[in-house]
């Protein structure tokens, strides 16, 4: 399927989006970086997508992150839970330095996101495969409660090899779910791999999402996930689909924006040392200037 | 003694549960706005069809697909809906159970997971379908309020209390008739037991429809002169502890009744508080760490050692154990 190109006048300026996303990046390499563990590849991949739907889309407010008519957004793959918290926070649910608690002893922030240890999590996910239903759920309390607000559920292309992915697939579309928008961050490096001709590859967890999801009848828009014209463009689109839910591909690099973690497995999950860390922040401070 | 007996049923009839179950919901729906049904293509078995009738705007078919149906009911949970899920209680308890875990449990949503068909009587289907360890699976459940009801009154004002409480909660619920035990005006609460019948001898304790055989054991055992006290314990958590140690004091040698395995259910339960509380002599009556089959309701009761006579024998087994001393003072 070929990418569509999207261009529209978003909301926030493009360059503050881009801006917002390096500071993101730089605070989520920090984070992991103090905590000593961590994941970095996911977040990294998923961070302009968060961004561009925090400051760019959702309905919300930060002092009133119980607002039944709020938009939900739903992090799937909980194990990304860094980069949502560092969105959170410098949207103005947290303290910035509270970032520093991440994965620590009766700390907020849970190393998958819980929703009710912060105010402005929508869902509690971490064993994968399972945000989308729950999402469905939304939509669907949306529609009996003839509220507006729209359902975003982002999804990793590894968890949606969960068979629970595509029982919600069926359901959305037999619902006809126009108030639900997946996001699947197809950064196609999943943890390990799979046997092949050659051995062995990790690329990539599954082929053709879109497809699949237009199989099951879903509107499928293709997008570069770290285009913030593009995102913005898709979500224009996908809000402004009437005729059952939308998934959006985004297609995103593993470690994005970082020279040496783009692309590379070996940055799933591992806490970046002092030098590294410099390195990275320098890259970021670099594209910054 | 600070235990009283609950008022019985003042006239002999059964009630289908199911039956009761469904019509329950449909009055509970014309009290209630946000009560809302999600079915995994079974509404005709469990009876959640008499909802889709009554209600279909707040009738939502998921399909034969557990595990995200469990999952909108969890977002339909922050929504303000109450979901009620009408599945099988082999199904909603194991099929689904990561996802009532971790969208469910842990973040303690108000979702009513209801598990028809529980048990060994599930009309010939076998195994496949009867559920031997879904209380022990709700009860390990850190959140889950776990109920298991004897008749249709009890199953109706469970359901009603269900409805003004926010936990997680599990209703076991029995697929054919049974035998009414509770008046009429029965009042259900959380946490407790209730005493059907005292006696000094040996104490039945039993949860669920086997509160029916069992009290069909104390007629049997009052044949031969035993006097037995019967416990009715309909929620396992939150479980009942004074009323078990009152009853084991009362009577110092327990049998328990469960249409359930004696691994993890009723029986252990009562193991676990009479050990750290009272210690004292007990038998678990319940599937013997089995699985089950398909036939028909009596020959599958016999068995597997669940009938009103099997709760009796266990009563006089126990009993034999008492110190001789202690059965010639009584």
């Amino acid at each position: 399927m070929s990418m569509i190109e999207f261009r529209s006048k978003p909301n926030t300026a493009t360059t503050e989006l881009e801006r917002l996303s390096s500071r993101a990046r730089q605070l989520i390499l920090e984070t992991v970086h103090h905590a000593g563990a961590g994941h970095v590849g996911g977040p990294l991949s998923v961070t302009d997508i968060l961004v561009n739907l925090y400051f760019n889309r959702l309905r919300i407010d930060p002092e009133q992150p119980g607002d039944p008519g709020r938009d939900r957004c739903i992090l799937s793959k909980g194990h990304s839970s860094i980069a949502l918290y560092t969105v959170l926070a410098l949207r103005g649910y947290l303290p910035v330095e509270e970032l520093a608690t991440f994965d620590a002893i009766d700390s907020r922030l849970q190393g998958h996101p819980d929703l009710r240890a912060l105010p402005g999590l929508d869902m509690s996910t971490g064993s994968l495969g399972q945000g989308l239903s729950p999402g469905i759920g939304m939509a669907l309390g949306a529609r009996l409660s003839k509220l507006d607000f729209h359902t975003w559920v982002i999804l990793g292309d590894g968890e949606i090899q969960e068979g629970q992915i595509w029982e919600a697939a069926f359901v959305a579309h037999r619902y006809r779910l126009n108030n639900l928008t997946a996001i699947v961050d197809y950064n196609r490096l999943p943890q390990f791999g799979w046997p092949d001709a050659s051995g062995f590859t990790r690329d990539e967890p599954i082929d053709d999402p879109g497809g699949k999801f237009a199989a099951f009848g879903w509107n499928v828009i293709e997008v570069n996930g770290h285009d913030h014209e593009a995102l913005t463009g898709a979500f224009d689109a996908a809000t402004a689909h009437e005729d059952g839910p939308t998934v959006i591909v985004a297609h995103t690099v593993k470690g994005k924006g970082i020279s040496f973690m783009e692309g590379d497995y070996n940055w799933h999950a591992t806490a970046p040392n002092a030098e590294q860390l410099a390195a990275a922040v320098a890259e970021l401070e670099g594209a910054r200037s | 003694m600070s235990l009283t007996i609950t008022p019985g049923a003042t006239e002999s009839k059964s009630i289908g549960l199911r039956e009761a179950w469904g019509e329950q919901l449909v009055a509970l729906g014309n009290d209630y706005a946000n009560l809302v049904v999600l079915d995994g293509d079974l509404a005709n078995s469990t009876k959640a069809d008499l909802f889709a009738a009554a209600h279909p705007g707040h009738f939502f078919e998921m399909g034969i697909a557990e595990q995200n149906m469990l999952g909108v009911a969890a977002g339909l949970a922050t929504t303000g809906y109450v979901p009620w899920i009408s599945t099988f209680a082999a199904f909603v308890a194991k099929r689904a159970l990561d996802q009532i875990r971790v969208v469910i449990a842990q973040p303690s949503l108000n979702v009513k997971m209801c598990g028809a068909y529980s048990g060994i009587l599930t009309s010939k289907t076998g195994k496949t379908h009867q559920s031997v360890e879904d209380l022990a699976v709700f009860r390990a459940m850190p959140h889950v309020v776990t109920i298991a009801p004897a008749d249709a009154i009890e199953l109706q004002a469970a359901m009603t209390a269900m409805m003004e409480d926010d936990r997680p909660t599990y209703l076991r619920v029995t697929r054919d008739a049974t035998p009414v035990i509770f008046a009429d005006d029965y009042r259900f609460e959380f946490g407790k037991a209730r005493l059907l019948r005292k006696g000094t001898d040996v104490g039945l304790i039993s949860t669920g429809v086997q509160t029916v055989r069992a009290l069909e054991a104390a007629n049997m055992l009052a044949t031969e002169g035993v006097s037995v006290a019967v416990l009715h314990v309909p929620t396992l958590k939150p479980l009942d502890v004074d009323a078990i140690c009152e009853v084991a004091a009362m009577t110092g040698a327990i049998v328990t009744a469960e249409d359930h395995s004696i691994i993890g259910g009723l029986g252990s339960a009562v193991a676990e508080t009479l050990s750290e509380h009272l210690p004292t002599r007990m038998r678990r009556v319940g599937w013997q760490d089995t699985y089950g089959e398909s036939g028909p309701n009596d020959a599958l009761l016999e068995k597997y050692g669940l009938t009103g006579r099997h709760v009796a024998n266990a009563g006089l087994e126990i009993l034999a154990l008492k110190a001789p001393s202690e059965a010639l003072a009584e």
